[in-house]
């Protein structure tokens, strides 16, 4: 208090600590959590809900959890959660019914996706140029014979995949396709040429006005009915094709909101230097436009992730539906709370991850835009 | 620098409508290589119109526009051709954000021109040490001040070795700190004997630097005449009103 009291002359005040109340852990709480009466209320009551559910839950997921091996319902013998079910049947859920001596392909082609997407998206990782040809590149060619067979390798037919494996083989090809193409409706929405237009509009509001499980339904049972006799696609690599469609149209729409916040002036600016219409577009609107639309894509994304759980209707059994079916063999009966709490901690682990990453490279692209 | 007789720019007859609105009428103007032209008027008048034209941000229905040899009709077939030789400087200079000041300079000289990257670089240095900002190489167009963000503009533009440049409005949107540092720019782009169009109101930059002001109003050309008799002995009424207005204050 003697430092405050005392007078300096002008233009020689030396700069002081702010009072002991507005730092450190007591000024926090008194900004963050009871900076009025209300807040006091709101923090308190939060407090007691805190109180209410997560003890219990801590208590069923962890401490009276069954954490041992065992091949039936009976070797649950606490009242917690029956983490011996996801044990036992965690072949299952992670590659359906894949051969389990082919079972290291899965493993070598996801691993080899983690390596390529980290080498990708880390920002200090060089030769970004090579990593992004061999994962678009080579890497897809590569994952289709490790996990369908073919040059030597076993074959396995897709009516044998499932579990996470199915999970990740369906959004992966959805995300990676489904950007590009939607950026190519964007693109064709907005075009001069009426026909392009005019299709791309079509498409959109077609797909989507469609429920997807109808989309998937279509494909599967109605698609093959206009093709010739003995002619047949691959009855997952249809459901892939729709779910990619389904999940463009959206984001072409979010897209195009990104592209109607770019000003006149950037394309005029672009113009007036000479740029065609696709170095224009590939130079300078779209990487401002799907910067500004990173949000809408990841939700999207996730949203395409969440959908993959449908191909349960037309007879493919992904992460979900095998957790279920687990749940429902006699020897695991009463056991749906566990096969639902840990398919929501992997859902929820990629869903975060996406999220975060996106959050990551929204900042790490701001370059002072906004004037 | 004189002005020669050949001709770079040449607009002929040239209309041009917004819908029912009749913007331009009946344009005639032929500028020659190494000349200057200012051209003022009313706001509404038509003359960001008429540049624009020139570099086919704008279509028009009816006449001929011919630059550098290279004829722009009413259906802009060449429009590419021409938008190489011709630089173009805007209002809101309409850097690129994403980019930094250097690569919005080398961008069109490497991906137009097809230049070698390490050529477009010192290229673009050399052009921003002429505009006085080689310092701000690295930076993005968002951290710079108005006035230097349109010197990068200017920078750009010359980066593709235009034949001709336009200026839209350049110090319209500054701060009136920072127009002498654009205007100093422009001066010094004029002593090296590039052919200049001029959208502005600087009446002072119109004295000092221009071979001919154009007054323009409803679309059409007025009067025009070299700077001194422009400003001292105006022919029209209208061009009276109009200077009356922007000179006495």
């Amino acid at each position: 208090m003697a430092d405050i009291a005392q007078r300096h002359e002008p233009g020689h005040h030396p700069d002081m600590a702010p009072p002991a109340s507005e730092i450190g852990v007591i000024g926090w709480l008194r900004k963050n959590l009871f900076s009025s009466p209300l807040n006091t209320v709101l923090t308190l009551v939060a407090a007691y809900i805190i109180y209410l559910i997560v003890p219990p839950l801590i208590d069923w997921a962890i401490i009276s959890a069954n954490w041992g091996e065992g091949t039936s319902r009976a070797a649950c013998v606490k009242s917690g959660a029956c983490w011996t079910m996801i044990r036992a049947r965690f072949g299952l859920l992670m590659y359906g019914f894949y051969p389990a001596d082919l079972r290291w392909r899965v493993d070598l082609t996801f691993v080899t996706q983690f390596i390529a997407m980290a080498a990708l998206l880390i920002e200090n990782v060089p030769y970004k140029k090579y990593s992004a040809i061999f994962l678009f590149c080579i890497y897809p060619i590569v994952a289709f014979f490790l996990l369908y067979g073919g040059l030597g390798l076993q074959h396995v037919d897709t009516s044998q995949w499932g579990g996470l494996m199915l999970t990740l083989v369906l959004s992966t090809t959805g995300i990676v396709a489904s950007l590009p193409l939607g950026v190519l409706l964007a693109l064709g929405r907005r075009s001069n040429l009426p026909v392009i237009r005019l299709l791309s509009i079509g498409f959109i509001e077609f797909v989507r006005g469609v429920p997807l499980i109808s989309v998937l339904f279509m494909a599967s049972v109605v698609f093959p009915l206009f093709l010739p006799e003995g002619m047949n696609f691959n009855k997952l690599l249809r459901a892939m094709a729709g779910i990619t469609l389904f999940s463009a149209a959206y984001i072409a729409e979010v897209v195009r909101g990104g592209l109607q916040a770019i000003p006149k002036g950037q394309y005029e600016g672009a113009m007036s230097l000479g740029l065609n219409y696709w170095k224009m577009n590939l130079l300078i609107v779209l990487p401002q436009a799907l910067r500004i639309s990173i949000p809408g894509i990841v939700n999207s994304f996730i949203g395409l992730f969440m959908d993959t759980t449908l191909v349960l209707i037309i007879g493919q059994i992904e992460l979900l539906g095998m957790a279920q079916s687990s749940a429902r063999d006699p020897n695991w009966l009463g056991t749906i709370n566990t096969a639902l709490a840990f398919v929501s901690v992997v859902y929820f682990s990629f869903c975060f991850s996406m999220s975060r990453y996106s959050q990551y490279l929204e900042r790490k692209l701001e370059t002072g835009h906004k004037r | 620098m004189q002005v020669s007789d050949e001709v770079m720019i040449s607009m002929d007859a040239v209309h041009k409508w917004y819908g029912q609105f009749h913007v331009l009428k009946d344009i005639n103007l032929a500028v020659h290589k190494g000349e200057r032209i200012v051209i003022c008027g009313p706001s509404g008048s038509g003359k960001s119109t008429l540049i624009r034209c020139i570099n086919a941000l704008e279509e028009f229905q009816e006449g001929e526009i011919v630059v550098d040899g290279i004829e722009l009709g009413p259906n802009l077939r060449r429009v590419d051709e021409v938008r190489r030789e011709v630089g173009m400087v805007f209002q809101h200079f309409n850097l690129f954000p994403h980019l930094t000041v250097l690569e919005n300079l080398t961008l069109a000289p490497i991906w137009v021109r097809k230049m070698p990257r390490a050529k477009a670089e010192e290229a673009a240095m050399l052009y921003l040490t002429r505009v006085k900002i080689p310092e701000q190489a690295k930076k993005y167009p968002g951290q710079l001040s108005g006035g230097q963000q349109q010197r990068v503009a200017i920078a750009r533009s010359l980066c593709m070795n235009p034949k001709v440049m336009l200026f839209d409005e350049p110090t319209s949107a500054l701060d009136p700190e920072m127009i002498k540092e654009v205007l100093d720019v422009m001066i010094e782009l004029a002593q090296s004997g590039m052919t200049m169009i001029c959208v502005t109101h600087e009446m002072g930059f119109a004295r000092t630097v221009a071979h001919r002001v154009i007054f323009m109003d409803q679309g059409e050309i007025i009067e025009q005449n070299e700077p001194e008799r422009f400003f001292n002995n105006p022919q029209s009424e209208r061009t009276k009103l109009f200077l009356s207005q922007i000179l006495h204050h």
